[in-house]
């Protein structure tokens, strides 16, 4: 509609959907004038710091506390026998199982929370926290899922032996959690029997840690005189904080007030409640007194949500030609001494069924066994969808073992089994409906950009000199915006978003959303949506976050859910006023809404092109003009329960030449095409990418959390633990195409996410692409300089002749 | 990640702060750019009760050329050596070798003569010193001696220097015409220790090695002389057969200890490449091809 220069420059004035727009949030960050949780100072505040386990395994014979009590300025020391009498000394998980808040008679992990010292600073606690004696008795620890599983293993929880259930299904043994399977297992089975080819290989998604740049932490506080708590908390979910706490203490959840303020990154380490949070509440119910708890980067990366540790074997049924007739995943799960993973309550192994990818198979069969080991719980999503990164790296590796094995280039052998652009709406044969999608067309604008068959030449040549070059593809789907809510639920709380938009007089708006910011850019992008569906410029839209006494109830950022479920809501909730507005412009204007039409920023009268109100005009007269039978203001709220996930698709790239000898790869190209629907805010978006990729890097190439057989965790500082820098990452080349989800209220996806889980097998699939022309079927994550190396000094290419 | 409680003295000559060292014997701990002493203490891995920090005494800063010899003063920065224009033209190997430590926030504070007391395996300094020939000027409460750099590391954070003494200087020879250096580290990532590096600084006259100095870093416990290697190459043009020799007497000397950055395996085999390299990049630059 908008065609004149007039038009175009009010559309421009809004800054809506589609605007490159700065981010609103980076003024206060770049200044440091960020508000984070250690940022929290209240009266009287004192501090809690955690006395933590050193072995993996070990049964606790006796805690003093004669000498830490004595410490002057020591307040007190908790320990699992003082939560005891509350009964708070276990938790309840999001998986149906229970956590020891603080240990009970044994640990299961080293770095386990034992006992919790309260002092009036931060130094003191860090002192009595040395003074504490806990009494070990040493137990063989079990590191290994595989191990875990013998039958003669040794039981890591005792709290659970004689029950066969410990919340997600049967156990089969004593360290096995839930078995979970999808799929049609007999069919599946039977084309494997009779296919031409097969490909089966062992892969293993490696332990790694989210890492967000702030750690976890809370100050609690507790007022006693109206028994109000305030809980400032590091929380990717603070309502679903609200409801657990107020469960948990029994306090009223209208007196429960959570709140998240500048949250440092989270990338799924922020969804769990950890026993950090509990027992300073716990303290600040005792005390009456704020109590602060922050963690150090150690404990954070040692005890905190880890992420993946799936052991997956994966296997292909294919024709002569290449075309894949079924799939066959099982997978066991190291979820660690709990069961604490972050899923929706109900997929215990979260979308993993998504594995079959943007290949259209007909059959498959998927099985995760869960099994405890003595490491830390999680096994939480990292910049992913609940365990979509594991799942697009099984298929997206065992494409290209399929496509070596049949001697089919990788880009073809992706070509002939995509899903066509006419098969959408697609049903899988996991069970997913997936939107939308056009793979080939993203494939072939990526082919040729980075010119594939040149690549190839060049490979083939530099191999005939002994160079190491890989070229790796990965055309893969996510499955982001849980969800709706007849499938997912936390705790029994539906998966929905919400929105409440308040117009005032003048014409500006306040908008809050259920969802909360760790780095998204909500601010920006939030009121883009909703200045596009109200014809209000979005620097007029303050957004507002993570207060559970302000925003209504959500279910928080992860998963990419906050533009499919909350951007959603913010534009159904906007399309709510402009109703309303509608009802009052017919009004000012005299006419019927009927002969009303909508005109970027205003109201038009059909045929009379002179005769408008602006938004701003009906914002004023919603507070003195309304007609009859209307309610004064202008407000709405909106709680939306997507109709479906959405699948956001790519197309990745990457080149790499390794130093063989010394292992090193480096990433000599990376080309990422993203599918995400209706594009928002273009620059955001390339930012989340940006990241994404430079986690995906991180991850293919480096991360890696490491025990050793006594279950003490190595490289758990920055020391060893990689994160990449300016001078490490590579540089990235972004493109696009755009496929609108027919479901979503904007045609939007979500996109945060795709760069690490399409990322990651990208990178992967370089480096033993390098290798293709050898008898080497499959390398395991991280390819680090050293574990590149191994596999070149074995097969001797380092060589000088 | 909190010390225990500490004392903090901040003398501002060098006779206060050897006094204190004398007072407070191996209850006291210099304090120079703390980027290695600080998180050791944050882990409690380290608990000095009194810290003396070297910082403020003006004496213990500089760069200066007498007698054919450099003289850096122990409190020098990194980033100080990087951009020193008298060691950029007359002993290159050092801010090559020092740009090439942690990244620019801990090379504004960390000191050359910190890394070298310090002592770690895995610290820089100390392969570039034994590659240089350097010595050491030391101050103690019974006046000042001088150390040569081959000697001084007796193993891992454990040298010559005695409880109450300063390391006041380092020395080294102005680099000759036909000379070459390199200092070639791998390292997993910015910030990271080397996995396995080596210094290389040799004098080529009409095509012929008629010098060379190769130490290792982080494949021993403490830096690594590697002599055997040396002798293989003094005396020769280089060439590709006794190159590979060269290597292999650098790698037999290594005894590194496994960790993330690699197994033992690994770590030799970095070692010699590193070796490899630096001999290279240090026989282009001594004759014009670097």
């Amino acid at each position: 509609m908008a065609s004149t220069p007039e038009d175009k420059q009010r559309k421009e004035n809004l800054a809506g959907i589609g605007c490159a727009r700065k981010r609103k949030e980076d003024p206060r960050f770049i200044q440091g004038k960020g508000h984070y949780v250690d940022d929290i100072k209240l009266p009287d505040m004192v501090y809690g710091a955690l006395v933590r386990s050193p072995y993996a395994h070990a049964r606790i014979k006796g805690i003093n506390k004669d000498a830490a009590l004595a410490l002057p300025g020591v307040l007190t020391v908790l320990t699992a026998d003082d939560l005891k009498p509350l009964k708070l000394h276990w938790m309840p998980t999001l998986a149906g199982d229970v956590q020891a808040v603080l240990a009970d008679e044994k640990v299961c992990f080293q770095q386990q929370e034992v006992a919790m010292v309260i002092a009036t600073d931060r130094y003191i606690a860090a002192d009595a926290v040395e003074l504490v004696e806990v009494d070990y008795e040493e137990l063989p620890a079990l590191v290994d899922p595989h191990q875990a599983m013998v039958d003669d293993a040794p039981v890591i929880r005792e709290d659970l032996v004689g029950k066969d259930e410990a919340g997600q299904g049967k156990r089969i043994h004593d360290n096995h959690i839930f078995s979970w399977e999808v799929g049609d297992k007999s069919k599946t089975d039977a084309t494997f029997k009779k296919a031409a080819v097969t490909v089966k290989e062992e892969m293993l998604n490696q332990r790694v840690h989210p890492c967000p740049l702030e750690t976890c932490g809370c100050v609690a506080s507790f007022d006693k005189v109206n028994g109000h708590l305030t809980v400032h908390i590091t929380s990717q979910a603070p309502h679903i904080v609200r409801t657990v706490v107020s469960m948990l203490s029994g306090i009223a959840e209208s007196k429960v007030r959570i709140i998240s303020p500048d949250i440092g990154g989270g990338f799924g380490n922020k969804v769990g409640i950890y026993p950090g949070y509990v027992v300073a509440i716990v303290a600040s119910i005792v005390l009456g007194q704020p109590v602060k708890w922050i963690e150090s980067r150690i404990e954070n990366l040692s005890s905190t949500a880890f992420a993946r540790d799936y052991h997956m074997v994966g296997e292909l049924a294919a024709d002569k030609n290449g075309l894949i007739q079924a799939m066959r995943v099982n997978v066991l799960a190291d979820h660690g001494a709990f069961n604490s993973h972050a899923q929706p309550t109900k997929w215990p192994a979260g979308l993993f069924s998504i594995c079959t990818g943007s290949y259209d198979i007909p059959v498959a069969y998927a099985r995760v066994d869960g099994v405890y080991t003595n490491k830390a719980p999680g096994g939480v999503a990292y910049r992913c969808s609940f365990r979509v990164t594991e799942a697009v790296y099984v298929i997206e590796r065992m494409i290209d073992v399929l496509a070596k094995k049949l001697a089919i280039d990788p880009a073809e052998i992706r070509r002939r089994n995509f899903i066509k652009a006419d098969q959408f709406p697609y049903q899988s044969a996991l069970g997913w409906s997936y939107d939308s999608g056009n793979y080939p067309a993203a494939l072939d604008k990526v082919l040729e950009a980075v010119d594939y068959e040149g690549l190839r030449k060049e490979q083939a040549e530099k191999r005939a000199r002994g160079e190491l070059m890989g070229i790796g593809l990965s055309t893969f789907t996510e499955i982001v915006g849980a969800g709706p809510s007849k499938a997912c639920d936390v705790l029994g709380v539906g998966m929905f978003e919400s929105c409440e938009i308040r117009v005032h007089p003048t014409g500006s708006v306040i908008a809050r959303i259920g969802t909360i910011s760790q780095g998204q850019g909500h601010q920006t992008t939030y009121a883009q949506i909703i200045a596009s569906e109200l014809g209000i410029p979005s620097d007029q839209i303050q957004i507002e976050e993570g207060d559970t006494d302000t925003v209504p109830y959500g279910l928080g950022t992860y998963g990419s859910r906050s533009t499919p479920v909350g951007g959603a809501a913010a534009a159904t909730a906007a399309r709510k006023i402009r109703d309303k507005a509608r009802k009052i412009a017919a009004h000012l204007l005299d006419v019927s809404e009927q002969d009303l039409e909508w005109d970027i920023d205003r109201f038009r009268v059909e045929g009379a092109p002179d005769q408008v109100k602006t938004m701003k005009d009906i914002a004023w007269a919603a507070y003195n003009n309304v007609p009859d039978g209307l309610e004064m203001g202008l407000e709405s709220v909106n709680y939306y329960d997507p109709p479906n996930f959405t699948f956001p698709f790519g197309a990745y790239l990457c080149v790499v030449d390794i130093d063989k000898y010394t292992g090193e790869t480096k990433v000599r190209r990376f080309y990422a095409l993203d599918d995400c629907g209706t594009r928002i805010n273009p620059m955001i978006i390339e930012g989340q990418i940006h990241g994404g990729l430079t986690e995906a890097f991180a991850v293919a190439m480096e991360q890696q959390l490491v025990f050793d057989e006594s279950g003490s965790i190595h490289g758990n500082s920055l020391m060893d633990y990689f994160l990449p820098t300016f001078v490490e990452t590579p540089v990235w080349e972004t493109d696009y195409t755009v496929t609108p989800s027919p479901h979503h209220p904007l045609g939007a996806k979500g996109v945060a996410e795709s760069p690490h889980v399409g990322g990651i097998p990208c990178f992967s699939n370089a480096v033993n692409d390098a290798f293709s022309h050898l008898d080497i079927k499959h390398i395991n994550m991280p390819h680090s300089a050293f574990r590149v190396w191994k596999t070149i000094h074995a097969q001797g290419l380092d060589k000088r002749t | 990640m909190i010390p225990p409680e500490f004392e903090y003295h901040r003398p501002e000559t060098i006779d206060q702060a050897l006094v204190l060292l004398t007072q407070h014997g191996e209850e006291a701990k210099i304090l120079a750019g703390g980027h290695s002493l600080l998180p050791l203490m944050k882990l409690r891995f380290a608990e000095p009760a009194h810290l003396v920090d070297l910082n403020f005494i003006e004496s213990l800063r500089g760069i200066k050329e007498s007698n054919g010899l450099i003289e850096i003063a122990a409190m020098t920065t990194e980033s100080q050596l990087i951009t020193s224009p008298l060691l950029l033209d007359k002993c290159p190997l050092i801010p090559d070798a020092a740009s090439q430590i942690a990244d620019p926030q801990v090379r504004s504070r960390g000191t050359i003569g910190g890394d070298i007391v310090h002592a770690d395996p895995g610290n820089d300094h100390p392969a570039i010193m034994l590659a240089l020939e350097a010595s050491f000027v030391i101050l103690g409460s019974n006046g000042e001696r001088i150390v040569p750099a081959s000697g001084f590391f007796l193993g891992a954070f454990d040298t010559q220097l005695e409880e109450n003494e300063i390391l006041k200087a380092i020395q080294v020879p102005v680099s000759v015409a036909g000379s070459g250096h390199a200092y070639c580290k791998l390292k997993r990532k910015t910030g990271d220790f080397a996995t396995a590096a080596s210094a290389v600084s040799l004098v080529v006259e009409g095509g012929v090695c008629k010098k060379i100095n190769i130490a290792l870093t982080n494949v021993g416990a403490t830096a690594l002389k590697a002599e055997a290697a040396e002798s293989i190459l003094t005396g020769q043009t280089l060439s590709d057969l006794l190159m590979e020799k060269a290597v292999e007497k650098a790698m037999a000397i290594c005894d590194p200890a496994e960790d993330l950055r690699g197994d033992r395996e690994y770590k030799i085999h970095m070692a010699g490449e590193m070796t490899r390299r630096a001999i290279r990049e240090a026989f282009a630059k001594a004759t014009g091809g670097g």
